[in-house]
């Protein structure tokens, strides 16, 4: 019994280095803050090759020789983010004559089959150089370690606790994302309105940190929050919240940590027989759409599906033996305006399709990504 | 007498059953040798390879065995998830980096498996309550309490305590040494103990057992908290695999739902009194070898779902046509 | 000293005639209209109806399986399918609607046929035979839509879980779900409670060898329970997409819900006991019991815990009186 005291006040006691694990941190805060504002580096037109900053990392002593196998452990594909990110990188694998294969095993995200998978393929992938798409940040170092030993490996989208990796590329990050839509609310609205921000899940890294900075800068701006809910991604219970929330109160925005229930939450206004508010949504086709045509007042942040596409470039160069952006390959992370809004509306493409895929001069389009 | 009840023991001749589990084992590596062959991918028919096969779903194995207990006594554990994640987490936190808090975490990991397989049982064997829901509820009380206190990764496990999961001996992995022993351990108790023998009788006809003099809800509350324990061991296991726990990764591994296949998978029988833990281990490895199978064959995940699903079904339809009785 | 003991033992048996799912439920709304009076209102209440109604329905179809001595784990999986595989076949092209529900609702039978052939003639129990079920169906539904959806649900398919009806007295507006919320249920109700088939069903969850050896075809109803279950996942299906929309997760974790909402209701898990109306009723408390925590602000651990501690606690309570009762 005094054990489980112990035991309980230990897990008590935890909460402050919990909550401690900083997804509040305003120096990276003011870090993608710049970089937001930051000039990318690189051919202009091609998000997915341009870089923030100027370090660069040789590859040409790294010993691998065209053409070679690369091997992807993915997260999974489990949410359609992750489905057009995997098809933009199977379709920029036919610009790379110097990769012969491409193995690709799939974790169904879970981080203790992910850790199997990367073993299975050192053990016997015939691998040269790895990617990885990590399902979580923590878990998955030990086995990034062990892989680093064998061969080059590139991380994308989440990073590891690692500095082994040749280089990890990823968008400008969470804090960005969340600067973009808050500023943006905060530009249309007066002091003292009423916003609803409406979060996916509680923990999720990338997810916090969009939080944290949009509630920070909604904050600074004096907005008046009038809740933060979490919809599990659940269309449904999207809807279900704002109505509820509809029903008690006025609200003048609604701001999101990722858009994929945006449609469901406009039309919660829409069938309770209010005005459509100021928007923060994101890239996916049906909000875009509906945006357009409701001329909503919007913006669409993003989180880039193209550094799919520039993972499997950064493996090419490292065969190639080309030095390529690094330890961290920063890519840009243009938000959609109601200025842009035309270029990214498609369509041909289905409801869930994210627009920021850089993908629409690539050969399989759009059919490889469910468009007609 | 309650020998007699005991069906486990008759050993009559060719029994398809006791071989079934072996059948089914022998068959999913067929396929993966004839999958590596054909895709002219011999590389991972190596020692090597094997070992990572075997070690691939320790955790799930673990799990299982436990779950085997509690389905042997006709009842059912969906909780194991939910006490992963909390016992990964609350082991991960004790220790929170030092070498000198291993033992107290292990403790406190254990002693939680303990206090929820006994709260359970309890509820099981005495409210009555159907064990389905018994331990649905459980598993949404244990989850709802985790996340209210921790919402990531919490705490960390010290590089001496990361031995169980990456630490090997020779070419063999620790975990799985482990993992062997207890399967061992276990068999020996379903085989030689009175407390096994009492298992398969409560299992096989509860009624029978209790007129038999045995004291049924003990044993089915004994089941429940070995259950629980094996699952708090699997917890520990991936605090140390995964160097810290979160509330997720239960869930994210669907060890309830999983562990239950893999049991059925291995022979044991829903209604309670027939199986074991060898073939709990043959469907351990089954999953592995599928698993693999459908790495190296590159299959799209979509249809690797789907495919688990039909052979999920089909491998327990491989013993249950044959019986007589009536199924719901 | 007879005569006084016998009058509370008279009331104390004739207590157990309501189902306390019903006393439940007064108490949950009691609740929530003290908590936002506006709840009292049609927009209020017709709103947790509309919001009620897919689970309502299946916890209704669930009945069937439970009663009959299984479970039906795949209606989630089912849910998603049908919302997913609805988008794919009327790629925003309103007229396939009429041909397209249909589909979907002999989809939901088929799936169900499925169900009950596994469990009757490979005798596979049927937690294993849906769980294999329900992971194949999600498979299926990412496999149809390559992981994400390529059509909208035109606003036809969405008539039924998005449009209201208007001007209606008294409540002002009807939302068309509710419709076939009543509709649905009173014909589940029908048939459990006033037909063969739902006598028999309650049979072969009692006693299976029994009632074969009374001359039940006990598979042909097995079966006849699975469609039943089926076909309410697939009229879920239909409401929730039209309610939301497309997304490639709406049915995930409806199957334990519906089975909660039926046992809150007093249905007997392995058989023998069960009602539509009082699933309903269990349906009905499930979303009230959301709806307050809702309302008091409690955030979503807290609501796990408590809906664990209802569940355990209206099982053991049915239990407790089932045993003083002596059935």
């Amino acid at each position: 019994m005094r054990l489980l005291l112990t035991a309980t006040g230990a897990l008590a006691l935890s909460l402050s280095p919990v909550h401690a694990q900083n997804f509040d941190d305003p120096e990276e805060f003011a870090k993608q803050q710049e970089q937001l504002q930051a000039e990318p580096n690189g051919p202009e037109g091609e998000p997915w090759l341009q870089y923030i900053g100027d370090g660069m990392v040789e590859t040409a002593d790294l010993g691998v020789e065209a053409p070679a196998t690369v091997c992807f452990s993915n997260a999974g594909v489990n949410n359609p983010w992750r489905v057009v990110g995997f098809t933009n990188m199977t379709e920029e694998l036919a610009n790379h004559d110097s990769i012969e294969d491409f193995v690709h095993v799939d974790a169904e995200g879970s981080d203790d089959k992910q850790i199997a998978d990367i073993d299975d393929l050192l053990a016997g992938g015939d691998c040269d150089v790895m990617i990885v798409s990590p399902n979580t940040t923590a878990a998955l170092t030990p086995a990034v370690e062990r892989a680093c030993e064998a061969m080059p490996v590139i991380v994308f989208d989440r990073g590891v606790n690692t500095d082994c990796p040749v280089t990890f590329v990823h968008p400008v990050g969470g804090y960005g994302f969340g600067i973009q839509g808050a500023e943006f609310v905060a530009s249309e609205l007066d002091e003292g309105a009423d916003v609803l921000m409406l979060r996916i899940l509680p923990g999720v890294d990338v997810l916090e940190t969009r939080y944290s900075a949009g509630r920070r800068i909604l904050e600074e701006a004096g907005m008046n929050i009038v809740g933060a809910e979490f919809t599990d991604g659940d269309n449904a219970k999207t809807k279900s919240i704002v109505e509820d929330y509809l029903m008690r109160g006025n609200i003048d925005a609604v701001w999101m940590d990722a858009g994929a229930t945006a449609v469901a939450a406009i039309e919660a206004f829409e069938d309770s027989g209010y005005e459509i508010p100021v928007f923060v949504g994101e890239d996916q086709q049906d909000f875009l759409r509906k945006w357009q045509e409701e001329d909503m007042t919007a913006i669409a942040p993003t989180y880039p599906t193209y550094q799919w596409r520039t993972a499997i470039i950064a493996a090419a160069r490292v065969i190639e033996g080309e030095a390529l952006p690094g330890p961290e390959w920063v890519l840009p992370q243009p938000a959609i305006t109601q200025e842009n809004l035309s270029d990214y509306i498609n369509p041909a493409m289905p409801p869930l399709h994210y627009a920021m895929c850089g993908c629409d001069d690539m050969e399989g389009y759009p059919e490889a990504w469910g468009g007609e | 007498m309650s020998a007699a009840d005991t069906p486990a023991p008759t050993r009559a001749g060719f029994r398809f059953e006791r071989w079934a589990p072996l059948i089914l084992l022998a068959g999913a590596f067929a396929i993966y040798v004839i999958v590596a062959v054909a895709t002219d991918q011999t590389q991972y028919l190596t020692l090597e390879n094997l070992i990572a096969i075997l070690a691939r779903s320790i955790a799930l194995g673990i799990t299982a065995i436990g779950q085997t207990f509690v389905i042997l006594v006709a009842s059912i554990d969906l909780s194991v998830a939910s006490l992963i994640s909390a016992t990964a987490v609350l082991a991960s936190v004790v220790m929170d980096g030092s070498p000198a808090m291993i033992l107290p975490a292990i403790l406190a990991a254990l002693l939680l498996g303990g206090l929820v397989g006994l709260a359970n049982g309890l509820v099981v064997s005495g409210l009555k309550v159907n064990p389905l829901i018994a331990t649905l509820g459980m598993s949404l009380i244990i989850q709802g309490c985790l996340s209210a206190f921790v919402s990531n990764f919490a705490g960390s496990v010290p590089p001496a305590f990361q031995v169980f999961a990456y630490g090997e001996i020779g070419m063999v992995p620790v975990a799985l040494i482990f993992l062997a022993l207890l399967a061992v351990t276990a068999w020996g108790v379903l085989r030689f103990t009175k407390f096994g023998s009492d298992i398969y009788a409560v299992g096989g006809n509860e009624e029978a057992a209790r007129f038999a003099g045995i004291k049924t809800g003990r044993i089915v509350v004994a089941s429940h908290v070995i259950c629980s324990v094996c699952a708090s061991i699997a917890g520990l296991y991936l605090a140390s695999r995964l160097r810290s726990g979160a509330p997720w990764i239960g869930a994210d591994g669907v060890y309830d739902l999983e562990s239950i296949a893999v049991v059925v998978i291995g022979g044991t029988v829903l209604a309670g009194g027939r199986g074991g833990v060898w073939g709990t281990m043959a469907g351990m490895l089954i999953f592995s070898l599928i698993d693999s199978v459908f790495n190296i064959a590159g299959v799209d995940s979509f249809a690797k779902q789907v495919l688990r699903g039909i052979i999920i079904v089909a491998a327990v339809a491989f013993y249950a046509i044959r019986s007589k009785r009536i199924v719901a | 000293m007879t005569d006084q003991s016998a009058a509370p033992d008279r009331k104390r048996r004739r207590l157990p005639q309501i189902n306390p799912v019903w006393v439940l439920l007064a108490v949950l709304i009691a609740g929530i209209v003290y908590m936002n009076p506006g709840f009292a209102e049609p927009t209020g209440y017709m709103n947790f109806l509309k919001r009620a109604a897919p689970l309502a329905i299946l916890a209704a179809g669930q009945v069937y399986v439970i009663t009959s001595g299984g479970f039906d784990l795949s209606v989630g999986s089912l849910i998603t399918l049908v919302v997913v595989g609805a988008s794919m076949l009327t790629n925003n092209d309103p007229s396939a609607t009429y041909w397209v529900i249909p589909l979907m609702l002999a989809m939901g039978l088929g799936v169900g046929a499925v169900n009950g052939a596994i469990v009757c003639f490979l005798r596979v129990p049927s937690l294993i035979a849906t769980l294999g079920t329900m992971i194949t169906l999600n498979g299926l539904a990412f496999l149809w839509s390559g992981g994400a959806p390529r059509g909208y649900l035109p606003d036809t398919f969405r008539f039924f879980g998005r449009e209201l009806i208007r001007d209606v007295p008294l409540v002002r507006f009807i939302p068309v779900s509710v419709i076939v919320l009543i509709v649905v249920v009173g014909l589940f109700a029908w048939l459990m409670h006033r037909t063969n088939l739902g006598r028999m069903v309650h049979a072969i969850g009692d006693n299976p060898v029994a009632a074969r050896l009374a001359g039940v075809p006990v598979n042909r109803v097995r079966i006849s329970a699975f469609m039943l279950s089926g076909l309410s996942g697939a009229i879920a299906g239909i409401l929730l997409g039209g309610f939301a929309g497309v997304s490639t997760d709406v049915g995930a974790g409806y199957e334990l819900e519906a089975i909660t909402a039926a046992v809150l209701g007093g249905a007997q898990l392995l058989g023998g006991r069960g009602s539509v109306p009082a699933a309903l009723g269990g349906a009905l408390a499930l979303t009230a019991i959301f709806t307050l925590l809702n309302f008091l602000g409690l955030p979503q651990p807290v609501r796990q815990v408590v809906q664990g501690l209802i569940l355990i606690a209206a099982v053991a309570l049915a239990m407790h009186r089932r045993k003083r009762t002596g059935t």
